[in-house]
């Protein structure tokens, strides 16, 4: 993985020492909180509902075991125990002090972490697949593009201050597992046709713009089918460009690129990016092979041994013990290299909240990736963990030492594997809770055979309309809201965020908190009774339509 | 139904609540801010009238001494002997997060009664 050079330790200590001053002056009364406000934030420090809240960058969610206890380490010693890791790949404390604040950030510089860009209107945290250098079906590393994106993105003087914030996810495969489609740019890497898009057999990238949930959402629209690797700087520049231009800064809610897209149109927004582009495709942006080779050398496989494909303790494991054979079946994936898996770690136990993680558990973890996988540990859009390279003949000790922490829960990809945002119960924002719908769901279909009989299926839950918890792209959504101080919920069906994207739509009038666990219910018996061969929620959904579905809940479709 | 003015403490943004420190008996006050951890020991208004006072004499102390952020008041009501706000959003906030009782309000409550304070 990427090391920070003299440049990067340079850039992070100096941005701590600034910070740790302003808080000073803040503490001291020498800055008022309008002053202070866009300080913190550009330091990734909010003011939420119950205490301070600190979003870390995890960039494109890799980690190693280092960093994973040094983030142990924060919770345990500034916090309260915990950490949530986000959509976005990001690890947010819910109780740090102002006053310590910089202290957490002079502990996270250590291991080559920060705070900055973790909120504001400028390049968030570059988000990827989470098997990327591990996955079977994988084109490329995308984490070579993400570190440059990174670089690039990182204090960039022209896009500090934009319309609003700036999100930018990349896949190296053609399944998408970054939910790329719902990105403000989102890159699929590819290989070229020889037709045009492309040298047959070179890889490049897919573009896509404008895509996004909140109040408002969208899909991206392809502005360019391929793109070679050295333009990559030089075309997401004259995208950055005509957004800053053309963005509306009068509306907040109408400030995303995925609304400027949409004004103006995909084929005109094209037609200005490539204008831009043609004045600066030959700058000091296009990157040099000797650039693209030292970022890449930080990305270069770990020397995997020469393994069987089968493992015979695996397998052995497996036959005797259905609760292992659960876990195999549904969190660990096939690696490209022989002999080793991907495994999957779910945060989403039964009734505790999605995507925490205590400090002991982050410990182990950590432990763990040093012991069966490299020392490597990657963070999901989906709120789960990942070891990427572990040994098949392993995975019944890994289980083991898994199982004993609680964190051997055989549910990523089911219904369980809830994204879920921290909604009411955190967030200022929020207009409903969301976690305790969570919980309650995992514990209804707490029965692991209940769930693998219902198979693949997304459930995604949103606190507010700002959509963080991705209800738009959930197989079933689930939309909090307020209605007349009392929390509220909206179901959406037919959703997704993957390489088949599609939004929700909206079943009917809303529900109680009290009631949206048994509709979650009925809709999954409609699925089941209706389901054909393998298919899985979506592909039901898409065949019968939504009638059948309302008129379970309803009494009418 | 009375209001309670809220904010956030600046130096670790826990959510505090004002008492007129001149005035506990909840008579008018002088402008001698008190910034309390539980809503139970908050000032409750009980007009619009004391409601503003309150919220003036929260605004002048955040403004002078800084130590509070984002004051503003809320509706409460009490509930079997018990202040509660009427608003589940505030509800929330006065209590700490449903999924995690021991780590709140009502956790820390319990913590300061156990120590005797």
């Amino acid at each position: 993985m990427y090391h920070y050079d003299e440049y990067d330790h340079a850039l992070v200590k100096d941005r701590v020492a600034q910070f740790r001053r302003q808080v000073e002056r803040r503490l001291s009364g020498d800055l008022t909180e309008e002053q202070f406000r866009p300080l913190r934030l550009m330091n990734g420090l909010y003011l939420q509902l119950h205490a301070y809240m600190l979003r870390v960058a995890i960039p494109y969610g890799t980690l190693d075991s280092r960093q994973l206890r040094k983030l142990a380490y924060i919770a345990r010693r500034y916090d309260k125990g915990y950490g949530h890791f986000t959509t976005r790949q990001n690890l947010q404390y819910n109780w740090p002090k102002l006053e310590e604040t910089p202290d957490i950030l002079a502990e996270l510089a250590e291991v080559e972490m920060h705070a900055i860009q973790t909120s504001g209107n400028c390049i968030r945290n570059t988000t990827s697949d989470q098997y990327a250098g591990a996955a079977a079906d994988e084109i490329e590393d995308p984490r070579i593009w993400c570190e440059i994106v990174r670089q690039w993105s990182t204090l960039h003087p022209e896009f500090s201050f934009l319309p609003r914030k700036f999100k930018v996810a990349i896949t190296g495969s053609e399944n998408d597992r970054a939910a790329v489609r719902v990105h403000d740019i989102g890159l699929i890497m590819k290989h070229g046709d020889g037709e045009g898009a492309g040298e047959a057999g070179e890889v490049g990238f897919e573009v896509i713009v404008g895509g996004g949930l909140g109040r408002t959402p969208f899909l991206g629209k392809t502005i360019r089918p391929f793109l070679a690797k050295e333009d990559l700087l030089s075309y997401l520049e004259a995208i950055l460009r005509t957004y800053n231009m053309l963005g509306r800064r009068d509306n907040k809610y109408k400030a995303r690129i995925k609304v400027t897209l949409h004004e103006t149109g995909a084929e005109e927004f094209a037609r200005l990016v490539e204008e831009e582009w043609a004045e600066i495709k030959e700058s000091s942006l296009k990157l040099p092979k000797p650039e693209m080779d030292r970022i890449a050398a930080h990305f270069v496989p770990p020397e995997f041994r020469a393994l069987e494909s089968r493992a015979t303790a695996e397998e052995e494991r497996a036959a005797g013990d259905p609760a292992f054979a659960s876990w195999v079946r549904n969190n660990i994936v096939e690696h490209k290299a022989s002999g080793y898996a991907i495994a999957n770690i779910s945060l989403k136990p039964v009734g505790l909240p999605p995507g925490d993680a205590t400090s002991e558990q982050m410990d182990l973890v950590a432990d763990l990736a040093d012991e069966y996988s490299f020392g490597e540990i990657r963070v999901t859009h989906t709120q789960n963990l990942v070891l990427p390279h572990v040994e098949r003949s392993r995975l019944p000790e890994l289980y083991d030492r898994l199982l004993a922490a609680g964190l051997a829960t055989a549910n990523v990809g089911l219904l369980s594997d809830i994204i879920c945002c921290p909604g009411l119960d955190y967030c200022t924002l929020a207009s409903a809770r969301s976690i305790p719908i969570s919980t309650q769901i995992s514990e209804r279909f707490a029965d692991q055979g209940r769930l693998d009989l219902v198979g693949q299926m997304q459930i995604k839950i949103s606190g507010c309309i700002n959509a963080c918890g991705h209800h738009h792209v959930g197989h079933i959504g689930i939309l909090g809201v307020d209605r007349k101080g009392e929390e509220h919920y909206q179901i959406q069906l037919g959703g997704s965020a993957s390489e088949d994207a599609s939004l929700g739509k909206i079943l009917g009038r809303g529900f109680s908190a009290d009631q949206v666990v048994d509709v979650v219910e009925q809709l999954v018996d409609v699925y089941v009774e209706l389901r054909e061969g393998d298919e899985r929620f979506i592909d039901t959904y898409r065949r019968v339509g939504q009638a059948p579905f309302k008129e379970k809940v309803y009494g009418t479709a | 139904m009375g209001q309670v003015v809220i904010a956030s403490r600046l130096s670790d943004g826990l959510v505090v609540f004002l008492r007129d420190k001149a005035d506990p008996s909840g008579g008018a006050g002088n402008g001698r801010a008190d910034w309390v951890l539980q809503l139970a020991d908050a000032e409750v208004a009980d007009d619009d009238s004391r409601a503003a006072e309150l919220l003036a004499l929260g605004e002048a102390d955040g403004a002078a001494i800084q130590s509070v952020v984002d004051i503003y008041l809320i509706e409460v009501e009490e509930e079997t002997g018990q202040l509660r706000p009427t608003k589940a959003r505030e509800a929330i906030r006065c209590f700490g997060p449903t999924v995690r009782p021991d780590l709140g309000k009502l956790a820390l409550a319990e913590r300061a009664l156990a120590a005797g304070n």
